[in-house]
């Protein structure tokens, strides 16, 4: 029995056919995983399911009926919800208002907060997630946005949950929990479509998988019928290799930045010391919440300190603003690309030269031909793909829209890079782009520090890893202590020495 | 230079300029006397200081700013330079330039202040401007002893009926600043960071620059332009009063806001500014020679500046479909 069949649907916008003859079914009760580089129709298939967009051709059966919905509430009446990956709750709002916003509970005209908190307190205790419903979603970290997300699809009954990229921003304890609740929804009936661009997870959860490229399907499999280098081929339609691009024949050279006890504000005031080489490639792992990007931000000097020295060159520097930073030669892209790395209604060339504008100016005035060929000679070492240099940096996919933030730094020549989720969000294509620039970077004398929460990324492509913990460095690893466990004990470490029953709980903001 | 990116510039201001050429087609039927050089002339005049004082305006809303005061600033900068210009103690030159020279400094001022305290606190200029609103108001009537001021030099008044090749001396000011401000918005880098901050301030703060300087400096240029709306207008009027400029931002936002520059920030323009200014210029004076009274004219002028903002946002979805 199918929830739901595709019969040669196509999708058509002014002139790009985002889906083109799609057959597909899924079968009621199993977990459907749906992959693609960015680009390849997911996005697309899902909003014909959730009411945001029509097919132009073919058609939709859902439960059986034709399906045609024209609003997202008609997908949500016939039993569809979805969690997408751009969170989209309401800030000043509580999280238990958030949860029940479509249908508050309500007692003579007014809303019954006590029923409302009540329902919500089970809500959220089914995903795990230890905060007060009354809580403003404000308050809140990215990941238990997410949470919360997950606790809003799942708070009415649904005949289908679609999770678009749901562990983008959880850690793997959370990511753990998602799963055990994926699994009681399916032992309940619901039908899911699970879509990541993480391979090793939804082996772990999938019944099927379908693998879409550029708006066609390439076909459905049984999740153990292909490897996951198999599945990768299929994304991109070529063999990249499963391995990262580790730079063996980089040396690391000189102490060039070292930090001392640097705190940021509201982390512990010890803070964390740490040094990078010339030439190096450090990696920053953690939980979630374990002050990685607050240090980060304190570093560049994009939030106030709470103590702590910075040298660069063994000579003490002052850092109170990212300019002070930027003129050091130190730069940070940020782990929210689209609200602080891009200018997204600007072009891709403005966004390539606004870290220096004095290279493409004369007294203070634009030198458009210059800038035009800094921004084309970016587009094609980068190899960014974009309509042209015009083209406004919102129209680009994810990993093309970090290339341009790359591009950006570059640009300014920093000597010393600090990137933070470099690689969220980006289909596997561009990610290993990405980890062969930070190669060559490295090899060309540059110092690069990556926070990251996809540990295999730091595995992969580091020399030597630091791992927060609870605001604390709780060690350091070299590549040949290199390992999955290792780099996890120590990121739980801090954590542990609290008792037991608390461990569950979310890592302090 | 690709075809989408002029499509979308012409959509923008083409936009502007049709409408604004419909209405003069309509006017040239309706009105009587509307096309005749002399009303030409007298549009001119009647639109100069709105347009200055709206250049000002484009710069800090821009960047999603307000400025409410630049009425009473103008009051303010009027009597300051009145009082010196009808001094008799000084040569008439040297009269003239510090009027004018004082004029300009005293608006700069006050828009540093505006710039300053709106940023330091983080307050919003709309609240900081309302404040300045009274203030510069309050100061105009004191220094002034709340008097009007006039028995200006003549070769200062007669720069106000000035013309050149038939165009009013005023006008070619207003023009000029016109050109030179587009200059700076759309081939400097300060202005290239101007619309980058109104798009996203926080992605340019963190790109390494220092958005709170660059805000500043718009509202300084906004208090400039008013310095210079003042003499202007003493210029045309041969005399200098507290009470001047009352509503004036009102005509000034409004210019910018059918020009088409988002009160959000980031977008528009000052040619858009411009072509706003002489949309409510020509309304203005066809409406009064079909011969509807003040109060119907204010009415008209309202649904205006709503019905600008309506079309702008479909252009604005318009221009968005045509560049995906």
């Amino acid at each position: 029995m199918n929830m739901i069949e595709f019969h040669s649907v196509t999708v058509q916008f002014t002139g790009v056919k985002a889906l083109s003859q799609v057959d597909l079914n899924i079968e009621k009760g199993e977990v459907h995983v749906l992959v693609g580089e960015n680009g390849a129709g997911k996005s697309t298939l899902i909003k014909l399911l959730s009411g945001v967009h029509t097919p132009t051709e073919g058609s939709i059966l859902f439960d059986g009926h034709p399906f045609t919905p024209t609003t997202p509430r008609d997908a949500i009446k016939a039993g569809i919800r979805v969690v997408y990956q751009e969170l989209n709750l309401l800030p000043y709002l509580s999280v238990a208002e958030n949860i029940f916003f479509e249908r508050l509970p309500q007692k003579h005209g007014l809303v019954d907060f006590k029923k409302l908190y009540a329902d919500t307190e089970v809500h959220l205790q089914e995903v795990g997630l230890e905060v007060s419903p009354q809580t403003p979603v404000e308050h809140l970290s990215i990941a238990q946005m997410q949470l919360v997300e997950i606790a809003k699809a799942l708070s009415s009954d649904s005949k289908l949950v679609v999770f678009d990229e749901p562990t983008a921003s959880l850690t793997p304890r959370e990511i753990d929990r998602l799963f055990v609740l994926i699994k009681n929804l399916r032992k309940k009936g619901v039908t899911i479509i699970y879509i990541s661009h993480r391979l090793q997870e939804f082996i772990e959860i999938g019944d099927r998988i379908t693998i879409l490229r550029n708006g066609t399907k390439v076909g459905t499999w049984g999740i153990r019928d292909l490897t996951t280098d198999e599945i990768v081929k299929q994304m991109i339609g070529k063999d990249i290799g499963s391995g990262y691009p580790y730079r063996n024949d980089v040396v690391p050279g000189e102490v060039v930045l070292s930090v001392q006890n640097l705190a940021y504000m509201g982390g512990p005031a010890t803070g964390v010391s740490f040094a990078v080489r010339r030439g190096e490639i450090l990696g920053i792992g953690g939980l979630i919440g374990a002050g990685r990007t607050e240090t980060m931000r304190a570093l560049f000097g994009a939030d106030p300190k709470r103590g702590g020295r910075v040298l660069l060159d063994g000579k003490e520097i002052t850092i109170d603003s990212p300019l002070d930073a930027v003129n050091h030669g130190i730069c940070l892209l940020t782990e929210d690309r689209k609200n602080q790395g891009l200018i997204l209604d600007m072009s891709c060339a403005a966004n390539t030269t606004i870290t220096n504008l004095r290279r493409v100016s004369r007294f203070g005035i634009l030198d458009k031909s210059a800038e035009r060929k800094v921004s084309e000679q970016y587009v094609r070492e980068l190899a960014i793909k974009t309509s042209s240099i015009d083209q406004l940096a919102r129209n680009l996919s994810g990993g093309n829209q970090q290339k341009i933030v790359l591009a950006k730094w570059l640009f300014r020549s920093a000597r010393i890079i600090i990137l933070d989720g470099p690689t969220r969000g980006i289909d596997v294509g561009a990610k290993f782009e990405i980890y062969t620039l930070i190669g060559e970077l490295a090899a060309a004398g540059k110092s690069v520090i990556i926070v990251s929460s996809e540990m295999p990324e730091l595995l992969g492509i580091c020399q030597r890893i630091l791992v927060f913990s609870k605001g604390t460095l709780a060690g350091e690893l070299h590549r040949s202590e290199f390992s999955q466990e290792a780099v996890l004990s120590l990121a739980y470490k801090a954590y542990l020495t609290v008792p037991r029953q608390t461990i569950g709980k979310d890592a302090p903001q | 230079m690709n075809a989408q990116k002029i499509t979308r510039s012409l959509l923008r201001e083409a936009g502007i300029g049709v409408a604004l050429l419909l209405l003069s087609v309509v006017f040239i039927f309706f009105a009587p006397n509307f096309a005749t050089f002399a009303n030409l002339r007298n549009i001119f005049t009647q639109i100069s200081i709105n347009t200055v004082i709206a250049i000002g305006m484009t710069f800090v809303i821009l960047l999603a700013g307000i400025d409410l005061s630049v009425g009473s600033v103008l009051a303010l900068c009027a009597v300051v330079a009145g009082l010196i210009i009808s001094n008799p103690s000084l040569p008439v030159g040297v009269a003239i330039l510090l009027s004018i020279l004082s004029s300009v400094a005293i608006g700069m001022v006050c828009g540093l202040f505006n710039g300053f305290v709106s940023e330091r606190w983080k307050i919003a200029s709309f609240v900081v401007t309302l404040g300045m609103l009274n203030i510069a108001r309050g100061l105009a009537l004191e220094v002034s002893h709340s008097r009007t001021i006039f028995m200006f030099p003549k070769a200062f008044t007669m720069a106000g009926d000035l013309t050149l090749l038939g165009i009013p001396f005023i006008f070619l000011i207003a023009v000029t600043l016109v050109v030179l401000a587009h200059f700076i918005l759309s081939k400097t880098v300060f202005g290239r960071l101007i619309y980058a901050i109104g798009n996203n301030e926080e992605a340019v703060r963190l790109s390494g620059h220092n958005p709170m300087k660059y805000k500043i400096i718009a509202f300084v240029i906004c208090g400039a332009t008013v310095g210079i709306a003042a003499i202007m207008y003493m210029m045309r009027l041969q005399i200098a009063s507290p009470i001047l400029g009352v509503g004036f931002e009102l005509s000034a936002i409004a210019a910018v806001v059918i020009g088409g520059t988002s009160m959000l920030g980031g977008k528009g323009s000052l040619i858009g500014t411009f072509l706003g200014a002489c949309i409510i210029g020509v309304l203005n004076n066809g409406l009064l020679l079909i011969g509807l009274g003040d109060f119907a004219r204010q009415i008209i002028t309202g649904f205006i500046i709503i019905l600008a903002v309506i079309l702008d946002t479909y252009r604005y979805r318009l221009s968005k479909a045509l560049s995906t």
